[in-house]
């Protein structure tokens, strides 16, 4: 069983709530990402999203699109995400999943990616814009090296889409709560529970998380009360270009409720 | 590989490897809604009928064939025949593709079109469908080239159309698309995204290339029956590759006609400012299709330059892709003083004043004409109109008063 089932399914025994976590590498810089991040899960995330700035991020919104531009314009290099998650992995046992658009990894290589991310203690993957129709050799990859594989469900797939969806997700399944890309909302749309009951229609015994749009501890709670998990992303972000540790962390305790 | 076969009859989602749908989850179920209803369009006499009486009656379709004799003199000696899409209702290429969609953008019931756009051509055409077919349309387009292209700017709004500049990236076509991308992914119940090119996640490379194949086939025909022949030669400009497509199409299957794509090569060729995708760039995913594009070794888009807002985009679709690997079409790089020079030589040989993305396929004729000798006869996509580059060009060849 992978240690990101392992968590959902303690957090469940135990009544506890999960918080994934989104955080961009490299932003500002590589030193302070992996200050970041370790904050982010000494501060109450369950599960670290570590998102790889990419030049053309269609389906983040203005706030992580503005951080992970700066990580780039700050000379952040794709093979140095091994080295954050590897140094992050040293320091806390939050599991670390990376959160990348398909080409870097298509450039890099899948199976070298793949390696190069089991050796730096990674767990897996979250593909925003690789849906399982593309998805051969990462399945075969993923397979091989034992590596969670995350992919979205959104409120427009059919149920015979999110069917496919959850056989071939390990980890758990993304569900976008709303039609809309990443950026804190304040209403969460109520489509998140369509998504969810046809994740748990599927039948099979799938862990789902919702993400895109939460911003509160009361939406997180909320969402923890009929998904696995909830996924933050944008908050974080904002908090720590806002007020840097102190403010992460601050906000990281409120959010997870620690 | 070969290239025996019917090239022609390639469907989508892959020309090869290339192709595919490398697309949020989120759009899964608008590109499966537009492929059905664009398949049910398409063996559907009454779509085809609406499709060419629009075509007869407002795009004014069939666009004529001119031999530029004078012109051809700079191309040593070979006959040079230009495909009129200039003459099109809003001066390009770009509304064959256009109204196609607007009319599968009705029937799926969409009251909303957004479109990106690099010149403003595929955004004025698509404004101009929008206020024929009373919908609403938004207009995304790269800051740099609202400057650049501002005149189109102004028609898009007369024409009842929002423009939307983007400031992110490079702030050119590349973005445009991202943020067209962004607002289909929010918007995606009732809007309908009018891409503009053959690029993209599948349906839009096979469906936009059927839409433009008209300009071939009429090509084709009275290549024949005004010549007597088919050319020896087919050009065209290539940015994403629409009206390339749209005139090689109906001609893939002749193997005695050769196929020349010409790209922006920018400040020339073996520098690192140019546009020339195929010519530079490798294999990889954006903007939903696997292709050649011009990217860093980490696989971050690398952007491109032109002095041509339309051709100024790091990939290409993947139908051209192709073509290139099967060896079927080459693609050159034509620089922007090459350009430059070809638009004013057509202006003054033969008072056809071309748009800049079009004068780089006229720049590769006075090369190739040279190659292929005076028995050759070159077929040219004039693909759209000079008027919207008035400013740059006035700006380049120092034509105003200071």
């Amino acid at each position: 069983m992978s240690t990101v089932t392992e968590i959902f399914e303690a957090n469940r025994a135990a009544g506890k709530e999960t918080l994934i976590g989104y955080f961009p590498a490299g932003f500002p810089t590589f030193d302070e990402s992996l200050e970041a991040c370790v904050t982010m899960c000494e501060s109450g995330v369950d599960i670290l999203e570590l998102g790889v700035p990419y030049s053309d991020p269609v389906m983040d919104g203005p706030v992580i699109q503005e951080a992970t531009e700066l990580a780039l314009q700050n000379g952040f290099k794709l093979s140095r995400v091994f080295e954050l998650v590897k140094a992050i992995s040293a320091r806390v046992s939050t599991p670390v999943l990376v959160m990348t658009y398909w080409n870097p990894v298509l450039q890099y290589g899948v199976d070298r990616f793949a390696e190069n991310l089991k050796e730096a203690g990674g767990v897996g993957l979250i593909t925003p814009d690789l849906i399982v129709d593309e998805a051969s050799g990462w399945l075969e990859a993923s397979d091989r090296l034992d590596l969670d594989r995350v992919f979205l469900a959104t409120p427009s797939s059919s149920q015979e889409r999110v069917d496919r969806t959850v056989q071939a997700s390990k980890g758990f399944v993304y569900a976008v709560s709303t039609m809309g890309i990443t950026g804190a909302r304040d209403d969460l749309d109520k489509k998140a529970r369509a998504v969810v009951e046809k994740v748990r229609t599927s039948g099979a015994n799938q862990n789902v998380a919702v993400g895109i749009g939460i911003s509160s501890a009361a939406q997180v709670s909320e969402v923890n009360t009929y998904a696995d998990g909830a996924i933050v992303g944008s908050v974080f972000v904002r908090a720590y270009a806002n007020g840097g540790i102190s403010e992460l962390k601050r906000v990281t305790q409120e959010l997870s409720g620690s | 590989m070969t290239r025996t076969g019917n090239l022609r009859d390639q469907q989508g989602p892959y020309f090869g490897e290339f192709g595919g749908r490398f697309v949020p989850e989120s759009l899964v179920a608008a590109l499966d809604e537009l492929e059905a209803t664009y398949r049910i369009a398409q063996s559907d006499p009454s779509f085809q009928a609406e499709l060419a009486e629009l075509h007869r009656t407002y795009t004014g379709r069939p666009s004529i064939l001119t031999e530029v004799k004078r012109f051809a003199e700079h191309a040593g000696g070979a006959r040079v025949i230009l495909k009129r899409e200039d003459l099109n209702h809003t001066g390009s290429h770009k509304i064959n593709n256009v109204l196609g969609q607007a009319l599968l953008a009705k029937r799926m019931g969409k009251k909303r079109i957004i479109a990106e756009t690099g010149a403003g051509q595929h955004g004025v055409a698509s404004a101009t469908a929008a206020a024929l077919f009373g919908l609403e349309c938004v207009v995304y387009m790269g800051e740099v080239d609202t400057k650049r292209q501002a005149l189109n700017v102004a028609r898009m709004k007369l024409l009842g159309a929002r423009v939307v500049p983007v400031t992110t990236g490079s702030r050119t076509l590349k973005d445009a698309i991202n943020e067209a991308l962004r607002d289909w992914v929010t918007n995606v119940d009732d809007t309908h995204y009018l891409l503009g090119t053959v690029a993209g996640p599948h349906p839009f490379p096979e469906m936009v290339r059927d839409f433009h194949s008209v300009i071939g086939k009429e090509a084709r025909e009275q290549m024949l029956t005004e010549f007597g022949h088919l050319p020896t030669a087919l050009a065209a400009c290539v940015g994403g590759g629409s009206n390339a497509i749209g005139l090689f199409h109906a001609f893939l299957d002749d193997p005695e006609v050769q196929i020349f794509g010409f790209e922006a090569a920018g400040e020339g060729m073996g520098t690192d400012k140019h546009a020339a995708t195929l010519n530079y760039g490798r294999p990889g995913v954006l903007h939903g299709a696997r292709s050649y594009m011009l990217q860093d070794e980490d696989g971050q888009t690398v952007e491109s330059h032109s002095i041509s807002a339309g051709l100024d985009y790091p990939g290409v679709g993947p139908e051209h892709s192709w073509l290139k690997d099967l060896g079927r079409a080459q693609y050159r790089g034509i620089s922007d003083a090459e350009a430059m020079d070809a638009l004013r030589l057509l202006s003054r040989t033969e008072g056809i004043i071309p748009a800049i993305e079009t004068a780089h396929a006229l720049a590769g004729v006075l090369k190739l004409g040279k190659e292929l000798g005076p028995d050759s006869t070159i077929l040219v996509n004039l693909s759209g109109r000079g008027d919207k580059d008035m400013e740059t060009a006035a700006k380049y060849f120092g034509l105003l008063d200071a």
